[in-house]
């Protein structure tokens, strides 16, 4: 599983983006959107999903159902 | 009439930097109306042993600033590009939707660009106004929680444009990590905005920050920002980088411990302190917009601000211009420079051209502090203790040019026979506005002005100068198109003998409105 951001709160302010330690975020024409593929939730890097913490706009960056929980190799 | 000539002597102001420059500077008296004015202007003329003294380095640095140099705000550009769109605290009276609130009004909202961008844009306004001087990375976030861009932006300055100086503003959490790379670009000003430095206030003024991948909150938060902005502020003095801190007047929050903000970045060598009001509107949709916390009354800033003039040198003419703003301070030419406009334009950097221009205003500024010199000099000798503020309509050039109808703000000065002293800027709605509705402005902007004596204009309508009058504000357009200092100065001559004479009684007058909305909306 992974996170998603909410396009429609997201301000492209970018500050998640080079937080992400997998470079999962990504920005096309001012909305930044995260690969689900390349998400790991932040497991084995950091306590907190670096994107949630760094938005600063609540809500925001969201864990997307449509996926698996992540699993540590 | 000798010491008419000595003060007007061409290349004072350069040769000798001392007293009465750094005096200039604050914003403050001259040195000789330190001398004759007795209690008023104490504070700053008894501290000055010593701290007066402006060494000519610092001199250089700062007097083509507009935003350093009260003075030389008249004469020359800064312009911001809003490269750092990425915060990484969160203010009570910010909405991250918009421009970081420390630098500009809120609700404002920039063009992002990519420092590709910004440096075609910069280099192109250089041709275009050759008084820009200063460039400035400002937001629409911090510009150190985005240091790619923001020095990358630099960089590439650096190479292409050598003589504009360099500036950054920054809410300092990051500060002590790029002092060093903020010195290898030759950046000379930084801006740190400070609004407390007890942990117990600033968890009422934020709350969280993101710092070394993790959120804290409260006062954990306020305390971790409070230490990095201070040795921040340390680390940037000892490589001889000025510093201008920005502290927001928040009434209730912080108030009166701005004070001891006061005390305290001076101590630590902060060449400025800028004390601005809280702009607080529900619409902003800032946490303090919505709670109701108000903003101070021009009153309330200006007692603040004095009380706080022995400290750091105080900056007045502020205006929290807005991330991407072009112009002289108050003015703002963004819409000639957008990116499309910016692609089409060809463009040469001459500094020759630019060069020749900026000597030129530099005679028309020697000839505005001659006039007030010798304004000064005239003014009858009294035991009145008058002391008025003024409001000043001007279009720039340190001149009283400007339409009361076409003025979208007022300079105010605050006037004894011994002293001009500038003491801020307030917005209003433009009077006129293509023939309508004008009746509705005019009460907003006697608020804006409610503690003045007089208005100088370089042109007034009937009518509203007939409801100015009615207001007990003095509509004054007799000195158009001179020096500011000098037409104020000559007015309150003119005030005081009318007084003297019994001709009109003089009068306290009230306070005045901070107007709240954004200045420079897009
Ligand atoms: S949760 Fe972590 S890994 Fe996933 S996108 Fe956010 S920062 Fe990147
Ligand atoms: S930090 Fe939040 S608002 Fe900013 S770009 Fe990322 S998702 Fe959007
Ligand atoms: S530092 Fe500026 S952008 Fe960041 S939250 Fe505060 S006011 Fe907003």
């Amino acid at each position: 599983m992974a996170y998603k951001i909410v396009a429609s709160q997201c301000t492209g302010c970018s500050a998640c983006d080079p937080e992400c330690p997998n470079q999962a975020i990504f920005e096309k024409n001012g909305v930044f959107y995260i690969k689900p593929e390349k998400c790991t939730e932040c497991i084995g890097h950091f306590d907190e999903a670096q994107c949630v913490a760094a938005c600063p706009v609540d809500k925001t960056c969201i864990i997307d159902t449509a996926y698996p929980r992540y699993q540590a190799a | 009439m000798e010491h008419v000539l000595q003060t007007a002597s061409p290349g004072h102001n350069r040769l000798k930097p001392i007293t009465g420059i750094k005096v200039e500077v604050a914003g403050q008296t001259t040195a000789s109306g330190c001398g004759t004015s007795g209690g008023e202007g104490k504070a700053s003329c008894g501290t000055s042993d010593g701290e007066n003294d402006m060494p000519p380095e610092i001199w250089e640095k700062v007097k083509n600033h507009p935003c350093y140099s009260e003075e030389a705000h008249h004469h020359y550009a800064r312009m911001h590009v809003a490269v750092a769109p990425a915060c990484n605290i969160q203010c009570n009276y910010c909405n991250r939707k918009y421009d970081c609130s420390n630098e500009s009004r809120p609700g404002v909202v920039s063009q992002k660009l990519t420092p590709d961008q910004a440096v075609k844009k910069v280099i192109a306004v250089a041709s275009e106004i050759p008084q820009m001087t200063v460039l400035g990375i400002a937001g629409p976030g911090d510009a150190l929680a985005n240091p790619q861009k923001t020095f990358e932006t630099f960089r590439m300055l650096q190479e292409q444009a050598p003589d504009i100086k360099l500036c950054l503003s920054t809410n300092g959490l990051m500060l002590p990590d790029y002092v060093d790379e903020i010195a290898k670009y030759n950046v000379d000003h930084v801006t740190i905005t400070i609004n407390m430095i007890d942990a117990e206030v600033g968890e009422k003024i934020y709350p969280w920050i993101f710092y070394n991948h993790k959120r804290y909150y409260g006062r954990e938060a306020a305390q971790i920002l409070t230490d990095r902005q201070m040795l921040g502020l340390e680390m940037l003095t000892a490589r001889g980088i000025l510093t201008k801190i920005n502290s927001v007047l928040i009434p209730g929050v912080n108030d009166q411990h701005l004070y001891e903000v006061n005390r305290a970045v001076k101590s630590r060598g902060a060449f400025l302190h800028n004390i601005m009001p809280l702009i607080s509107e529900a619409e902003h949709g800032t946490v303090y917009g919505l709670t109701g916390q108000r903003g101070p009354s021009a009153q309330e800033l200006k007692e603040v601000q004095d009380a706080c003039m022995g400290g750091a040198n105080l900056m007045r003419h502020c205006r929290q211009c807005r991330a991407d703003a072009v112009g002289l301070l108050g003015e703002d030419r963004s819409d000639e420079f957008t990116q499309d406009k910016v692609d089409q334009m060809d463009v040469i950097y001459d500094l020759e051209k630019r060069r020749a221009y900026q000597e030129q205003v530099e005679i028309e500024r020697q000839a505005q502090n001659t006039a007030k010199q010798s304004a000064l000099a005239k003014q009858a000798d009294g035991d009145d203790d008058i002391k008025v503020l003024v409001a000043v309509a001007t279009t720039g050039g340190g001149k009283v040019n400007e339409h009361f109808g076409h003025a979208t703000e007022f300079q105010i000065y605050e006037i004894t026979a011994a002293s001009t002293t500038f003491v801020g800027h307030r917005r209003v709605d433009l009077y006129c506005q293509g023939g309508f509705g004008e009746d509705e402005q005019l009460p907003s902007i006697v608020s804006a002005i409610n503690d003045c004596h007089a208005v100088l204009v370089a042109k007034i309508g009937a009518c509203p100068r007939d409801e100015l009058l009615a207001a007990g504000i003095e509509p004054v357009d007799a000195y158009a198109h001179e020096f500011i200092e000098k037409a104020a100065l000559t007015w309150f001559a003119d005030y005081r003998a009318r007084v003297t004479s019994g001709e009109i009684s003089h009068q306290p007058r009230g306070d005045a409105s901070i107007r709240q909305g954004a200045f420079m909306a897009a």
